[in-house]
């Protein structure tokens, strides 16, 4: 009767996939992007952790392309599209992004938030999939849950409340 | 080779130093501040994945206080001081006599009080650094956070992200003596150097194998 469900943890700059009844979940999403792509009628997700915007930023030389958001959105959309999501319906929702700190510095990296959320965006523009909702920017920390049945995306906020999009 | 792969122990057991250095001059500021004795631990140095450095503070969703500063200067980098609001609260108490202080953005005395701590324990924290290693080093203005922990620390390690999926932690603790068993840790010091930090970090200090 009591079906177990298993909720699956994203870290940072990590991506993972989600069918129902499971869901899918990451924590402390500062500066950072959660980006959940579905496909709504076969119940599928994926969920990224997105920590920079671009790969072209990597001076590494195994690089870890779940840390960036165009290789992490490359990866989540050829993993659904392998398990049998169709690329026609997939939607996206999107949180994060947000300006944790905010004073004078000559470093580019205080706008990281704001970078993340365009770069995702641009992507999904690419791909020419819809953001149907999206709670991004401010300077909350976030901790999203995604349910793939229902396709909500459930998001917590310290002194904010919590909301689902 | 990657960034973390040209650590040796000597290294580590510099950076060790430093965090020793540091703490223990931040240490006599707060004690200083609460009139009270406060210890330092044995700092920490760790190489760990990012989510591990966030289990370190007590896991990304934990909610603590935090005052950033950015270091500028000869080594750059991320410094936080973080603490448990519960605690933060206690500080600030403790501080101006005030009682029933509150974080969430209502009490602007307790967070310039909060601020105010971080600045001068940071400050000191990065006097000592700089003395130590002969490096110019500039604080920014320190900027009051309460939020997860996973939120505030990433943020941290933006610079190091592009050239490593570990981070090195520099992590020291101040503990309140009198009430050591009952709270384990008071506040916590996190340095971040940048990548490029530490050659000029491992050079001044006679350690240049490092490149």
């Amino acid at each position: 009767m009591n079906e177990v469900l298993n909720i699956i943890k994203v870290g940072i700059a990590d991506l993972k996939f989600v069918s129902a009844p499971d869901r899918i979940r990451t924590s402390g999403l500062g500066s950072c992007v959660g980006v959940v792509l579905f496909d709504p009628r076969k119940q599928l997700a994926g969920m990224a952790h997105v920590m920079l915007p671009d790969s072209h930023m990597a001076k590494q030389e195994k690089m870890n392309r779940f840390k960036y958001a165009d290789t992490a959105l490359d990866d989540l959309l050829r993993g659904l599209t392998d398990n049998g999501a169709s690329k026609f319906r997939m939607k996206a929702k999107i949180a994060g992004g947000a300006q944790m700190f905010s004073f004078k510095t000559s470093s580019d990296m205080m706008r990281i938030g704001p970078r993340n959320i365009e770069a995702v965006k641009e992507k999904l523009a690419q791909f020419h999939i819809p953001i149907i909702a999206e709670d991004v920017g401010g300077k909350s920390g976030r901790t999203i849950v995604f349910d793939p049945s229902t396709t909500d995306l459930h998001i917590r906020k310290v002194n904010h409340g919590e909301v689902t999009i | 080779m990657t960034f973390s792969q040209r650590l040796t122990d000597m290294h580590l057991d510099v950076l060790k130093e430093i965090g020793n250095i540091g703490a223990a001059h931040a240490a006599t500021s707060l004690s200083k501040l609460l009139d009270k004795k406060i210890d330092m631990r044995v700092p920490a140095v760790r190489l760990v994945e990012f989510d591990e450095v966030m289990e370190l503070a007590g896991g990304t969703e934990k909610e603590v206080v935090s005052v950033f500063l950015r270091i500028e200067g000869e080594a750059p980098g991320n410094m936080f001081f973080i603490l448990s609001p519960e605690q933060g609260e206690a500080f600030v108490e403790r501080m101006t006599g005030i009682k029933g202080v509150r974080f969430d953005g209502e009490d602007e005395l307790a967070v310039s009080a909060l601020q105010e701590l971080g600045n001068i324990l940071s400050g000191s924290y990065l006097t000592a650094l700089s003395d130590f290693t002969k490096l110019d080093l500039y604080p920014s203005v320190p900027s009051l956070s309460l939020d997860m922990v996973g939120a505030i620390l990433t943020f941290g390690l933006i610079e190091l992200s592009q050239v490593s999926d570990q981070a090195i932690v520099i992590e020291t603790s101040l503990t309140d003596v009198d009430h050591a068993e009952a709270e384990d840790i008071e506040g916590h010091f996190f340095l971040f150097p940048d990548p490029q930090s530490y050659y000029p970090l491992f050079k001044s200090l006679g350690v240049s194998s490092y490149e």
